[in-house]
């Protein structure tokens, strides 16, 4: 990203979009990329789920709401957000706790919670919460943060880490995870303090390897390698490879994926529906798809590093980073360069859980950029 | 105070703008990471994983050809292929497997056999192709589950070409039939041509002709998904059909002869001196054969296989019997053609003939002999002792040559299968199988066609034909012709036709004369089956039982019965030109002139008068052993 571009577009918004795009808190950059994204995805989702009109339908109503859900959370200033972060924090937390003791079960896994009139998942709110506890606590704080606040911060990542691996779910865990961690090392976190962590992962490894079962590790092993597992995790791993590279440079075209038409590809239009656009629009799709995401991105981590307060700044580059996180776990879980784990394309792949707190995110992040101008601009 | 914080807030900022770019450098990495991991998937191995993509979807099936169809000489089918309907259960719509089973079975019987054939093939089936529950509904079963079908989701009644032999127990061991492939035959054959096919010949023309009646596999590519459900069929190589066959077979004759018979052991076979062709071939008890094709429960099978009189067994070929008296026409043509006697030249009976130094007595079945004889009367009489003095005068060796060139001893390479090829006994057999020398009085009884001389009736048959035809030896076939389709010409087999070494018209004469006179001079043996529409030749014989029931417990009566010799009779019609030549076993018969030659004659007028056999009762009809 270039500071020129940005003042660019600001230049452009000041001249022409001074009045109500502001005034609805619109970053009109960033709707134009999910607007474009969400159009993408959604023919592609015609295609993945065996041209159905009515799940693209569903999916097109979801993304509608999500969107309206978006611009309504960015009617909130930053400072609304930020004097609901510690009770939304610990809101999830309790939830999360009350999900292990009375959650429902839904494939071997306790992640859902009945409340009578809606079922949720409360780990996801925590990909929002989290960031925002941390920027909250951390903007309290003179930055870089010293060694105290690192440990603080350290069980206010782990806590709500450790309940979400417990459910189990991985692809979450790590989500939160890795958002929280984003936030740590944006606040400044020291070189020091990043190489110890570093070398203290690398002691604890070994350590925790010769701690585990024998059966545990052989978990670990099959969770590190799918091959060795082909009619499992293997067979889904085995079926996106050959979709994608039997895509070639051009695709087979939309529609005409064998692999995905044919129902070879599993979860084609939910998890591994980047399987499909590999196969039917080839490496040319892709990266198209993929100029779109990191514009998606570099526009995120714009409005960051041009946010008026630390709160403000730690939250939407925590916000951008986990929309990195989903794209890149999902890319490489289909790609097979990492292990199969539950994370679907962030705005393409069908449900609409993950969507929403997407959106809500970019809602934020839309908040944040039209305070700032409303600022300026006064 | 407040500029310090305002420095350290810009310092912050400063700060974060740092991190965000590094983080903004990692996500760029890697994402190219990814895109660098896509241009390996997508170019550098794209072909590789196209091939995938194509075996993925790709599927080569198998399409088994038709089985060639069998016809008499008159277009009568023998072997035909119809449909037959099975219920089948598709497992992916049913939802309670067993309780939909139990609900069928109140519609149409299922045995324990049934079931456990569906538990066998469930887990070898795809979800979505039908496991047969019950195999050959009848029109009442099927009437049945049409009404009540839609009850039933999943269930439906799949129809397939099943083998079925029209004319039932007549053909059963010349046709014989089809039945599942099994691990031997399996050893055997080229899996990929019967890829598709479940049947393969087990007896008689079908197991012969296997290789023409199967036909070949042909392929269809199939696009399938990952269920393997076929969507879309490509480019087919379609299966070449097998051959249907045209026998010689003549299913009226064919009739005849099994009701000539009737319910008595033994076989008639009817060749056509000419061609070689098989007019007609029974061998009796029969069995029917269409249980067999679907497979025949262990019950039935035990029944046929135990039975006493061994209906499963084809007497026709494989029925290896003393030929007795049947052979000495054939000796004597030896003794012409080997100069050591002449047709005019007597020889003494006196009711018993002794080796020179030996005190044992080679009795005639005439016990105050028949004085001075000729050929011609040796014949017709049948004398014993003229061929004991005969076969002495040539030895075991130039007998055993001229026997040879009749094709006794050997298989006659009819197109049946299992033909079996009697047993010709020589010093050399001797010495090999029993590790005995050759007694001279040994060729004595092979010259009246008893002790170790064996040869099953279609040898008989095909021998006589070749005295028929005036001397020369036509190997016998079963298939006249064949076709590759119903509009293709016929392509007739060829016959193979080996002349006998002795071609004096004088020589076949003397015999053709005997043997006219068994039946139509005043002292044959046959004479009983004289007839003024046309004038028949033969040779009647009595063969001795010594092979019954060695490990067998019978009680005595049918010991007794058992052991009464078998009757044969050999005989061709008309002497002038002779169209047909039969050989008739009637298992312990008692005399060949009583017994077996009234079976030729019916089965003679049956051929060149078209006179029908009256059948006695309806054990005889086509459907009942």
């Amino acid at each position: 990203m270039s500071k020129q571009a940005n003042v660019d577009i600001e230049a452009g918004h000041d001249a022409l979009d001074r009045g109500w795009l502001i005034r609805l808190h619109i970053d009109l950059p960033l709707l134009l990329l999910l607007l474009l994204v969400s159009a993408f995805g959604l023919l592609m989702l015609y295609s993945a789920t065996g041209q159905s009109v009515v799940q693209v339908e569903r999916q097109a109503i979801r993304l509608g709401l999500a969107l309206v859900l978006m611009l309504g959370i960015a009617q909130l200033s930053p400072a609304v957000l930020r004097q609901w972060s510690v009770p939304l924090y610990l809101i999830g937390l309790a939830l999360l706790a009350a999900v292990l003791l009375f959650g429902d079960q839904s494939k071997g896994a306790q992640r859902w919670l009945d409340l009578g009139f809606l079922r949720f998942q409360p780990s996801e709110m925590l990909k929002l919460a989290l960031p925002m506890m941390l920027a909250w606590y951390l903007s309290l704080r003179t930055l870089p943060p010293r060694l105290l606040d690192i440990v603080v911060a350290g069980l206010l990542i782990g806590l709500p880490v450790l309940l979400i691996f417990k459910q189990p779910d991985l692809g979450t865990a790590l989500l939160v995870g890795s958002a929280g961690v984003a936030t740590l090392f944006l606040s400044g976190l020291r070189w020091r303090f990043i190489l110890s962590l570093v070398v203290l992962a690398g002691v604890a490894a070994p350590l925790l390897w010769s701690l585990m079962h024998d059966y545990q590790r052989q978990r670990v092993l099959t969770f590190l390698d799918p091959g060795s597992d082909p009619l499992g995790a293997g067979y889904h791993i085995i079926q996106s490879q050959i979709a994608i590279g039997s895509g070639g440079i051009h695709g087979k075209g939309w529609l005409q994926g064998t692999q995905s038409q044919l129902e070879f590809l599993p979860e084609r239009s939910t998890d591994f529906i980047f399987a499909v656009i590999g196969e039917e629009l080839g490496l040319s799709g892709i990266i198209v798809l993929m100029l779109l995401y990191l514009a998606v991105i570099l526009r995120g981590f714009g409005i960051a590093a041009q946010a008026q307060d630390a709160y403000s700044r730690l939250l939407a580059g925590s916000i951008t980073m986990v929309f990195f996180v989903y794209l890149f776990v999902n890319m490489g879980m289909v790609t097979g360069l990492l292990p199969v784990v539950g994370v679907p394309l962030p705005l393409i792949s069908y449900g609409g859980t993950s969507l929403v707190t997407l959106m809500l995110g970019f809602g934020i992040l839309m908040s944040i950029q039209t305070r700032r101008k409303l600022l300026q601009a006064e | 105070m407040l500029e310090t914080m305002f420095e350290d807030r810009r310092g912050e900022k400063r700060l974060f703008r740092g991190r965000a770019i590094l983080l903004a450098v990692l996500v760029v990495l890697s994402l190219a990471l990814i895109a660098a991991r896509l241009f390996q998937l997508q170019v550098v191995r794209h072909e590789h994983f196209t091939t995938l993509s194509d075996d993925n979807r790709i599927k080569i099936q198998p399409m088994p050809p038709t089985r060639g169809l069998i016809y008499d000489r008159n277009g009568v089918l023998l072997a035909d292929n119809v449909p037959s309907y099975a219920l089948t259960i598709e497992p992916e719509k049913v939802e309670d497997i067993d309780a939909t089973i139990a609900e069928l079975s109140e519609l149409v019987p299922i045995s324990e056999l049934d079931l456990e054939r569906f538990e066998r093939l469930l887990p070898q089936r795809r979800r979505f192709e039908g496991v047969p529950i019950r195999l050959d509904l009848n029109h009442v079963e099927r009437a049945r589950f049409a009404v009540q079908g839609h009850r039933f989701p999943g269930v439906e009644i799949a129809a397939e070409l099943s083998r079925y032999y029209p004319e039932g127990a007549y053909t059963s061991h010349l046709v014989g039939y089809v039945g599942r492939i099994n691990e031997q035959e399996l050893e055997q054959i080229d899996r990929s041509d019967y890829a598709g096919s479940n049947h393969i010949g087990k007896v008689g023309v079908e197991k012969y002709h296997e290789q023409w009646l199967h036909g070949h596999v042909g392929y269809q590519q199939a696009v399938v998904n990952a269920r393997g459900r076929v969507l879309e069929r490509r480019e087919q190589k379609t299966p070449v059909p097998g051959r249907d066959l045209h026998l010689f077979l003549d299913m009226d004759l064919q009739r005849d002869a099994a009701a000539a018979l009737g319910d008595r052991r033994g076989a008639v076979v009817a060749i056509d001196p000419e061609t070689g062709g098989v007019l007609a071939m029974v061998s009796s008890p029969r069995y029917d054969p269409n249980p067999f094709v679907g497979g025949i429960g262990y019950k039935a099978y035990a029944e046929l296989r135990d039975d006493i009189d061994r209906p499963l067994y084809d007497r026709a070929v494989r029925g290896q019997y003393p030929p007795g008296s049947t052979v000495k026409p054939f000796i004597a043509l030896a003794g012409l053609a080997t100069g050591v006697t002449t047709a005019s030249q007597g020889k003494y009976c006196g009711g018993y003939f002794q080796l020179p130094g030996h005190s044992h007595r080679y009795r005639c079945w005439r016990r105050g002999g028949h004085g001075s004889l000729a050929m011609e009367d040796a014949i017709v009489q049948s004398c014993d002792v003229y061929f004991y003095r005969l076969a002495h005068d040539m030895g075991i060796d130039r007998l055993d040559d001229l026997l040879a060139e009749f094709n006794f001893g050997r298989p006659t390479g009819a197109d049946i299968a299992g033909e079996l090829g009697g047993l010709l006994p020589s010093p050399e057999w001797k010495q090999r199988v029993r590790n005995r020398p050759w007694f001279p009085g040994e060729t004595l009884i092979v010259g009246i066609g008893q002790g170790a001389f064996l040869a099953t009736p279609l040898q008989l048959a095909a021998a006589t034909a070749a005295i028929a035809n005036g001397g020369t030896f036509i190997q016998p076939r079963i298939v006249s012709a064949t076709r590759a389709s119903l509009g293709a010409p016929l392509e007739p087999t060829q016959a193979q036709r080996r002349p006998i070494p002795d071609q004096d018209p004088a020589h076949w004469q003397t015999i053709l004369d005997a043997m006219t006179n068994v039946v139509e001079g005043r002292r044959g043996t046959a004479g009983r089956i004289r007839t003024d529409a046309y004038r028949i030749a033969g040779k009647t014989g009595t063969s001795q039982v010594f092979t019954v029931g060695q490990n067998e417990t019978y009680n005595e009566a049918e010991v007794a019965e058992r052991m009464r010799d078998h009757a044969l009779f050999v005989g061709f019609a008309p002497i002038e030109e002779p169209r047909i030549a039969v050989a008739v076993i009637v298992e312990n018969g008692g005399h060949g002139g009583a017994t077996a030659a009234p079976i030729a004659r019916a089965v003679m007028d049956s051929w060149l008068l078209d006179q029908r056999v009256q059948v006695a009762d309806d054990a005889d009809d086509g459907n009942s052993p």
